[in-house]
Parts: C-alpha cells; structure tokens; sequence
C-alpha cells in the first residue's frame, strides 16, 4: 500500500517528519546555542520540502519560496539571533527546564490530537502532500507549546518563529504556498518582528540584569 | 453405575468443602486433626473441581436447579465454559494453598484452627457457587458469603487494632460494589422481574440502560477486583491476612470479579458499546501504572505484592476493555486474542501471585518480619523457598519462558493491530496505550528485583535471620505444586489455549483453536506464524542447553576450581549488612523520577539531632482525595441524624407513630 | 521442516557470534582509542583477556549464593538465544520462531533480571548500587526498545524479526519516515543497554557513575569471562539487530547459500563502520548524570511513540 505513494509525496512526509522531530527537539533543549542551529536546520529541511513540491508541482512561485525560507530562516534569522545572543552574553544561558520527558509528554498528546483534527481536511485536499498537514499543525501546537513553557526570552523568540515555520509547512502542504505578496509580506514582518525584539531584549537587560520574562510580571500597575 | 453430570459433581464438591469445614468445628482447638486431614482432604476435593472443569471445557452448558432458597425462588445454576475456565482455576490453585495451609498454621494464632478451616472452606464453597450462579439471587448469595467468610478469614489476628481496621475496611468496600453489582442485575432484568440470567439475556436492553448495567458492573466488580479508585482496601486487608488467604484472596477471589465482569459485559447485557471498551482500557491502565508505581516503593513485602495484584488486575482490565472494542466493532477473531489474553493471564497472575505470597508466608514465619528492611539473605537458609520464589517473581515479571510473558505477549500482539480500528481516534490513542502497558510491565521488573533482591539476597540485615529456617515439607509441596503450574503455562501455552479456547468461543463466537490446530503443540501463533510465533519450550531447552554446554566445555577445557574469600567490593573496608540498599533505598530512583504521584512525608536527619534518622512514609493520593472528604461528609450527615436520635423510648415510638400516620394518610389507594 | 542448509546456517550464525562479538568490542576499544589520541590496545585484547580469566580461579566472596554462581552461565544463555534467533547473515534460521521481536525483548529482559539479582546477592553496597541503576536503566530503556519493534512490526504485519527483515531488504525502495524517529530511539536505547558513555562508561571504575561495572565487581575468573563474553554477545546482537532493521540490504533469503557466503564480507563491513560510530558518539558525547539517564531514555522512548504515531498518520492510510 505504501508504494501506492509517489516518491516525491515520500519525501516530503520525510522532511515534514524531520521537521516535527525538530520540533520535538527544540521542545526538549535547554541550551539557547543549541536552540537557535536546531531552528536554523528546521528552516533548511522546510527548504527542503518546500523545494521538492516546486519541482513536482512545477510552480515557479514555491522556488521563490523555498529561496526566501532558505535566506531568511536557514540563513538570516539565525545569524541575527547568534549575534544577539553574543552581544547579550546570554550564549551559556541554560533553561532550568523542569521534567523535560512531563513536557514532551505533553507534545505527543498534542501530536495526537493535530493528526486527528486534521485527518478530514487532509481527505478532502488533493494536494501530494497533504498527509504532512497533521505535522505542520502539530509543529505549529509544539512552538506554541514551547512558548508556553520557557521563562528566557530567546528561546520565546525562536518559539515564535518556529511557529511561523509550522504555518508555512501548513501552507505549502494544504495549498501549494501561498500568494507571493503575502508571503514576502510575512517574510518581511518576521524579520521587522525579530528585530524589534532584538532592541526590546537590551531594554530588558538593561533594566533587570536579566533576559528572564518573568521579570515582567513586575510591571504591571498597582 | 451411577453418572453424574459434571455440575451435579461439582455441587457435591461444594457440599464437600462445606463438609470440611464443619467437621473442623468437631474438635475446633486439635491442630493437628484439622491441618493434618482436613486440609489435604480439602486440597483433594480441589483436584476434583479442577479434573470435572478441564472435562467440561468444550461441552454444552449444563443447568440445574436447587430447591433451597425461598418458596417460590430456587438456586438456578449453569456450567458453561466461562464457569468452567474459572472453575478450572478455582480447583488447582487452592490445591497448593491447602496443602501449603496444612503445614502454615500454627497454635496460637488469633482464630481457633477449627474455627478458620470452616471460614476457608465455607469460602471456597462460595466463590464456587458464584461460578455456577444462574440467577442473581443464587450469585448475590454467594457473592456476599464469599465476602463475610473473606472477612473473617482476614481478620484472623482480629486481636489487632490495625488488622481490625483493615477488615472493616475491606467489608466497606465490599458492601458497596456488591451494591452496585444488585443495582446493575436489576437494570439488567429491565422492569420485567425475571432475576434468572437466562430471563437477563433474553432483554433488549436501550443503550442507556445497558450502558447503566455496564458501568454499574463494572464499579462493583472493580471495588472487589481492585480497580482504582475502588482498591484502597487490597494493601490494608492483604498484610493482615495470614499468607494462604492473601494467596487465596489476590489468586483467586480477585478472579471471581473478574468472572463477573465478563459474564456481564459479554454475555447478559447484550452487545456491547465501543466506548465500555475505552472506559475499561483507561480505568485498567490508570489501575496498572498506579499498581505499579506504588508497589515498588512500599516496603512491606505484603504491601509490595498487594499493589502488584493491582497492577495485573489493572492489566486484566485493559485487556478486556481491548475486548469489548474489538467485539464491538465485529473484529472477532482479535477479541478473541485479546479475550484469551485476559483468561490466561487470569490462569497465570493466580498461580504465581499465590505462589509469592505463599513465599512471603515462609518468610514470615521463619522471621516474624514483614518489613523488607529488616530482612535479607535468606536463600542461604531457606533455598527452597527463594528458588521457588524465583519462579513466581520471573512469571510476574511478565519474562519468558514463564506464564505472566504469554499473556502480555498475546495482549501486544491483539495491540499491533488495533490500528485496524474503524474509528479515527481509536486507531491512533489504542496503539499508545500500548506503550504505557508496556512501560508498566518493565516497572513490575523493577519492583520485583527489590522484592526478591532484598528479601533472599544479600547480607541478613538482622542477627535474628541466622536462625530462619527453610519451608516444612508440607509447605514446599505447596509451593512447588503453584511453581508447577506456573511453569505449565509457561511452557505450554498453546495446549491450555486450545482447552479455554472454548470460553472464548461461547463469548465471541469465535476463538483461537483452529489457527492453534494447524501448527504443532509446542508452538503459539495466534494469527499465522509469519506473523508471530512464540516456541517458549524451545525457547527454554536453547538456553538450558547453552548453559549446561558451557558449563561443561568451561570445565573440562579449564577448571572448576573456586576459592572462597571477603568480598571485594572496590576495597571499602566497611562491608556490614548497612553497607546495602535498603528497601527505601532501592526505590529512591522511582519515588524521584515520579515524585508528583506519590503523596510522601519525609524525615530527613539534620546535624543537632542527637538521634539522626531518615524515614519516608508514602502515602496513597486516593485516600486523601477520595476517601477522607467521604468519610468527612458521612460523619457530617450522621451528625444530622443524631439531632432526631432522642435515646429516649418515648420519643422513637412517636416517630414510628407519626409515620404510621403519615403513611395511612398518603397511601390510600 | 528445518532444511540442512537452515540448521547448518543457524549453527553458523551462532558460531559466527561467539567468536565476532569480542572481536566487535576490540575493535570498538581500538577506535576508541584512535578518535581520543590514544595508544589502541589490540584488537584482539578481549580474546586475551577471556582466556586469561578462563584460566583464572573463580574467587567468591563468602556471602555469595548459589544464585551468583547460576547467573553467568544463564546470562550467557540467554544472550545466545538472542544472537541465535536476530537475522546477521541470513533469514533462514530454525531457531527464529522460537521468539519473535517481543519474546527478544523478554530475553534480554531475563538476563537483566538474573544480573541485577547477582549483583544484589554478595550484599556489597557497590552491588546493590548496580543493581537498582541497571533497573532503572532497564525499566526505560525496555519500553523504548519495544516501541521500536511495534512500529517495524506495523510497517511489516509481523512481529517476526526475521519476517521483518525480509520486508524491509527485500521490497521496492520506500521511505517509511517514522524509521527515522525509530532508528534515533534505538540507537540511544542501544547505547543505555550495552553501558556506553552517555548512560554508562564501561571503562570506569568510579563510584559515582558506574553502573554495568558495579554490577559484576564481585566476579572473577571464568564467571566475569562468562559475563564479559555476554557482554560482547549483546553489543554484537543490538548492532545486528540494529543494522538488520535499518540497513537490511544484503542479509540472505531462505534457502540461498551463496548468498550467505556474500554476506559474510558485509557484515563484516557493516559491523566495522557501526563500531567505529559508536566509538565517536561515545568520544563526542560527555557522560550524563545518573539522573539525566531517565530524561535521555524518557526521550527515547516518546521518540519511539512518536514513530508510531508518525506511522499511523503519514503511511498507513493511502
């Protein structure tokens, strides 16, 4: 029955299951280094997979796209966070994560849930590669999920973005990318995004000593 | 020549044990009379039970009816291969307890002989009648004289406080499921007023009520099963209990609940619903994980075991919850896997739970410790005892080439394909549970490496234990008849499995045997053997015969030659018995890793104590969130009833009059 | 029934073991070596050291049971059974039904049980700190293990490890992704199993973070042969193991003798390239905390789920 799938449709469930091995990774990494180069080769395999739709389907925007996402997250993203984390100092900074496993556990109840909620779309979408819609929804719950239990405010950074990575793959699985406008247009509020909170780390740090968002509990009025 | 019909000899074996037990009360204090041939005539009477089931597996059902009861309401009973594969175990594992019994019980001890071997037959007797019960009456009879004689039986030492409190404990909670199990004949019966199970058959219960008679089953057997959050009373009652009636209690009273689960499920509520399986399947898993978890941090040798019947029940549990999924959706022939899973792991846990707390009874007694703290090396005075506990703690490990692995392995094998499920989330939460079950059987690994490493291995922990003695002769013969078994069903799987394959068959429909036919006596291979296939025999006789090659090549191409010297032990000087784990010790990992789950108080020592100790009590989460609040809202009520409850006579009689008033007032016709 | 070709292949098989897995260990500890700037020792150390210990007296501590002396040989045993029944050269084993992937599991689980009871049965505290950890190792690295083979098996229909083999070498090339998520599960489940240096270090005798070595502390002569020699077989059968479910090519069908003989050099090859990974993840990788054991493993094992899960969504439905 698996031969019945084409091999282009193999590979990109392969690389969409890298990326949600990725994402399971990134859930589980205390170091911030370590972080950032797992969300670099997310990026690279979204690439990828993006590049392999292109040539199967042969739509010359998807090349447009995967050349963007190489730049941009494999490339760019990356180079900026490094540098911020070594402007920042924080490049030692480790996560006092508690119960990784607890949290991973977590993750796999939430992957359960993605492949389920997705399975009827997926059945009504024609696209080859639709099966990866279950993990790209599931990648995009995991960098929610990842925000939800970090305390440090990069690891919140490449959260976020890892969530952006997820709506991509949902984007490219589902319905062959998206329109060009509004994906330079994304591409383009990713980047502004990081490099505000790039300024607003400093602030941070400057004003608490620290990067830990927990800080900001302090500043509401009262 | 006169021909009995297997239930008539199964009735008069009935008659037998209470016989038994009467006569024990003939001379109630003459140990040896009533140790010494009571209970081996008991133990024969077993062997007979056992003999008539394993011929009436495969026959039609048999019917009869008793003509004692009330006017009107006679004891129907029925022999079916349900019955008779419980029978089955009700006849041979009670043979090695009696027997066990006959060398256990001392002088002196709480009860008088006379008096405990009436309690322990009239209970076999019972759990018996609850096989063949026909109708709700004949059963809830049964069910509840099993239950007071198991009372009573546990509360043998009453002249404890604690072990009082355990027994009542157990009779509370006992009282409760089988007032669910009455409610749920009654749904059952569907306002028609028929209590025969044949009159409960023949009802087309709606979805709801069946779905009420479901679940009212399913808490009242659970609360004698042990199911969470029904179980508080199995590691209360068990340490209290002598030995041969904790073994008799978790070996085979646990089973009865599960007899009853299954006759209500599969055979008087009509067809079943998907998602009893799912409730089944999830209350069995919670039931195995906390089983497990707890009994790897106890530190009570009864304890330890109690919570592991637990676990195997929570076990029995998901598998019959994988049952009614299947069945359910009409994939017969892997509810029947699944359901031969469940009947053989019954077979299984109830020969090797028996036989390791028979093992700790020998213990007890050699030691007079329950503690496993205070305990250790006892395989130098009592090899007997530790090699055949061996046996038990390798099957409860769910480890080849014994019994508990061949159920697991049927359990797994009905898992791998419940991705097949018509349903979309089924298919993919059902495989999961795989994994937790799994994770389950690797944890019993670990509790029973403590229970067998601190009891038998090591250094004696006390000076006391150079005294310990082995096991009587009586007693071993008990404990090699369970080891036996154990290893029976071990080794043999697929011969047993075409005997209780026709339970099966009567409940699904279908069942295993033909695929079982096709391939030889020493193989199992439920499906096809290229899709599995398990040789436990060859399996046993490969590892056998490496061993014994390599012994022998060792020896004759070098030498046999052992020198004896003080341990190594990377030269510490310090080698006391101290020096080891202790129970709390070994499990420190655990209590770690699950920290949340457990309910712990802790003692640590600090540097001013002039008495430093450590200690760690870990306590049951159910009790402090289910049972006190409970309790404290019951006490609470009856402190409003107390309000009415005058003590005077005067005043009592003006209630009853005032209800006699009100009641001719309203109930005018 | 069992062909001659089959029982002499098995009989092979079995010898092949016996005599390449020390050889599997040396040249481990070689690469090991090189990789750290290290004189190697020789590859055929392990060979040396069984036949010294062989030749050795047996010194039992006084405390030690006749269950201490059992546990070798049955260890032993059982780490036979396992070479004997995971498919090195060829499927065609007589001995392979015996146990399928889940009884496989249940054997290296036995042995476990058995050396974890030796190591407790002297009543040293090095002993029973051995034992407790290999417990603890092995109530997650076991699951872990068996999520692997449950996932194989749904890609396969069949728990037979030889069965299993045959589907996986001999169809036509498809990329099953969840063997991806498998493949990672297993190799660390495999590098916590045979005491290598995330988990353990076999090359340590220091108390804090000893496990394997703390166990069999208390044996000496030919019983710590038995047990080194069981050691071996268990690298040997896991790396088969581990190459037979995700590099089957060129493990012989039923009834093909040359075949056989072709897949001698392969497996050699194969073995070679495996061990001298092991040795660099062992050198890259700095051993773990006692107690980040159970978070690595715990990660195996979810991992292993979520092949499973990986499986069920993306392969099973077309």
């Amino acid at each position: 029955m698996n031969a019945a799938i084409p091999f282009s449709a193999q590979l990109i469930n392969l690389f969409a299951s890298v990326i949600l091995l990725l994402a399971f990774a990134m859930l589980a990494q205390r170091r911030v280094m370590a972080l950032v180069n797992l969300f670099a080769l997310q990026g690279l395999t979204l690439c990828l997979s993006t590049l392999v739709v292109a040539v199967t389907t042969g739509q010359t925007h998807l090349y447009w796209s995967a050349g963007l996402t190489l730049l941009l997250k494999a490339l760019l993203l990356p180079w900026i966070l490094h540098r911020l984390i070594r402007r920042l100092q924080v490049k030692w900074e480790v996560e006092s994560l508690i119960n990784i496993p607890a949290t991973m556990l977590v993750g796999i109840a939430l992957v359960i849930i993605a492949f389920n909620v997705t399975q009827p779309i997926s059945e009504l979408s024609s696209t080859i590669s639709r099966g990866t819609l279950g993990i790209a929804l599931a990648s995009v719950m995991l960098a929610f999920l990842m925000m939800i239990t970090r305390t440090k405010a990069i690891p919140q950074v490449v959260g976020f973005l890892a969530m952006e990575n997820g709506l991509f793959l949902a984007a490219t699985s589902a319905t062959y990318g998206m329109p060009m406008v509004v994906e330079l247009g994304i591409a383009l509020d990713v980047l502004i995004g990081v490099i505000i909170l790039g300024v607003f780390f400093f602030q941070i740090r400057d004003q608490f000593d620290s990067l830990d968002i927990r800080h900001m509990e302090k500043l509401k009025d009262n | 020549m006169l021909s009995l019909l297997p239930i008539d000899t199964l009735l008069i074996a009935a008659c037998a044990w209470l016989a038994i037990g009467l006569l024990g009360l003939v001379a109630p204090r003459n140990l040896r009379f009533i140790s010494k041939t009571l209970f081996p005539l008991g133990a024969l009477v077993g062997v007979l039970v056992g003999l008539v089931a394993l011929g009436s597996l495969g026959e039609a059902p048999e019917t009869a009816v008793l003509v004692i009861g009330l006017p009107d309401l006679p004891f129907h009973l029925r022999l079916d291969n349900l019955s008779a594969v419980f029978a089955l175990l009700l006849g041979f594992v009670p043979v090695g307890i009696s027997i066990y019994a006959a060398g256990y019980f001392r002088k002196g001890e709480g009860t008088a002989p006379g008096v405990l071997c009436l309690e322990y037959h009239v209970f076999l007797a019972s759990m018996l009648l609850v096989l063949l019960a026909d109708d709700a009456y004949a059963f809830m009879v049964a069910w509840e004289s099993m239950a007071l004689s198991s009372f009573f039986l546990v509360t043998t030492n009453h002249q404890h406080a604690e072990i009082r409190r355990a027994g009542f404990l157990y009779l509370l909670i006992a009282h409760v499921g089988a007032i669910s199990i009455l409610l749920s004949f009654g749904v059952m019966t569907g306002g028609a007023g028929d209590y025969t199970f044949a009159g409960m058959r023949a009802q087309q219960l709606s979805p709801f009520w069946a779905s009420a008679a479901f679940l009212l089953a399913l808490v009242g057997f659970g609360a004698k099963a042990g199911l969470v959050p029904l179980h508080v009373w199995l590691p209360e009652a068990h340490p209290a209990a002598p030995s041969p009636v904790s073994a008799m209690m978790s070996g085979v009273m646990l089973k009865t609940a599960i007899y009853g689960l299954l006759r209500v499920s599969f055979d008087l509520v009509g067809t079943p619903l998907w998602w009893w399986g799912v409730v089944a399947l999830a209350v069995g898993l919670v039931t195995a994980l906390f089983g497990v978890l707890y009994s790897t941090v106890q530190s009570d040798m009864k304890r330890l075991l109690a919570y592991s019947s637990i676990e195997n029940i929570g076990l029995i549990a998901v598998g019959i919850g994988l049952t009614l999924i299947f069945h359910a959706y009409r994939m017969e022939a892997l509810a029947a896997l699944a359901m031969t899973a469940v009947l053989y792991h019954c077979l299984a846990h109830s020969a090797f739970k028996s036989l390791l707390f028979l093992c700790t009874g020998s213990v007890l007694h050699a030691t007079k410790e329950r503690s496993l703290g205070k305990l250790g090396g006892l395989i130098h005075r009592m090899p007997w005892v530790a090699w055949l506990a061996l046996a038990g703690v390798i099957a409860s490990v769910g480890l080849p080439p014994l019994s508990g692995f061949v159920s697991e392995w049927m359990l797994l094998q009905a898992f791998l394909f419940s991705p097949g499920l018509p349903h979309p989330w089924l298919n993919m939460v059902v495989p999961v549970a795989a994994a937790l079950v799994v994770f389950v059987a690797a944890l019993a690994g670990f509790a029973m490496v403590k229970f067998y490493g601190i009891i038998f291995l090591g250094q004696m922990r006390e000076p006391g234990l150079k005294d310990a003695h082995d096991a009587g002769p009586w007693e071993k013969f008990g404990l090699a008849w369970l080891a036996l078994i154990t290893l029976l069903l071990g080794i043999l799987p697929s011969t047993v499995i075409s005997r209780i394959d026709a339970a099966t068959r009567q409940l699904l429909g279908t069942g295993l045997a033909d695929k079982l036919h096709e391939q030889g006596w020493w193989m199992l291979a439920p499906m096809s053997p290229e899709r599995a296939s398990y040789e436990p025999l060859i399996f046993l006789v490969t590892i056998a015969a490496t061993l014994l090659l390599g012994r022998w090549l060792v020896r004759h191409l070098y030498h046999g030659r052992v020198r004896r010297t003080a341990a190594w032990d990377c030269g510490y000087w310090f080698q006391g018995p101290r020096a080891q784990d202790t129970a709390e010790g070994f499990s420190q990992p655990i209590r770690r890793i699950f920290e949340p789950m457990f309910r712990m108080e802790r003692h640590f020592p600090t540097a001013r104590d002039s008495k430093p100790y450590y200690s760690v009590k870990v306590e049951d989460h159910f009790w402090h969130w289910l049972y006190l609040p409970v309790a404290r809202l019951v006490n609470a009520i009856s402190g409003l009833v107390t309000a009415v409850q005058g003590g005077r006579i005067a005043i009592y009689l003006l209630y009853s009059f005032i209800t006699l008033l009100i009641l001719l007032l309203v109930a005018r016709p | 029934m069992i062909s001659v070709s089959g029982f002499l292949g098995q009989i092979f098989a079995i010898a092949l073991a016996l005599l390449l897995a020390p050889l599997l260990s040396g040249w481990v500890g070689q690469c090991r070596a090189w990789l750290q700037s290290r004189t190697a020792p020789p590859l055929l150390l392990p060979y040396y050291m069984l036949h010294k210990l062989f030749h050795k007296d047996v010194v039992l501590a006084h405390g030690a049971s006749s269950l201490f002396r059992a546990a070798p040989f049955i260890v032993f045993g059982c780490m036979v059974l396992a070479c004997a029944i995971i498919p090195s050269l060829s499927t065609d084993l007589p001995l392979a039904p015996a146990a399928d992937a889940i009884a496989l599991v249940g054997v290296f689980g036995l042995a476990r049980i058995f050396i974890s009871l030796a190591a407790m049965d002297v009543g040293t505290s090095f002993g029973s700190l051995g034992g407790r950890r290999e417990m603890l190792v092995g109530f997650l690295a076991e699951p872990a293990l068996l999520m692997v083979i449950f996932t194989l098996a749904m890609i396969a229909q069949s728990t037979s490890v030889a069965t299993i083999v045959e589907t996986l070498a001999h169809r036509e090339f498809v990329i099953f992704p969840s063997l991806a998520f498998a493949g990672i599960a297993f190799t660390m489940v495999s590098l916590a199993e045979n005491a290598r240096v995330p988990v353990d270090n076999p090359a340590t005798h220091l108390e804090l973070t000893m496990i394997h070595e703390a166990m069999i502390l208390e044996y000496s002569g030919r019983h710590l042969a038995l047990i080194e020699w069981a050691s071996s077989l268990k690298l040997y059968a896991y790396s088969c193991l581990g190459l037979a479910f995700f590099f089957p090519w060129g493990i012989a069908e039923r009834d093909n003798f040359m075949a056989l003989l072709a897949a001698i050099p392969l497996l050699l090859f194969k073995l070679a390239i495996g061990g001298f990974l092991l040795a660099g993840i062992e050198t890259v990788s700095a051993k773990m905390r006692i107690f980040r054991a159970p978070e690595f493993l715990g990660t195996a094992f979810l991992l292993a789920v979520l092949g499973l899960l990986v499986r069920l969504m993306l392969e099973s439905r077309v």
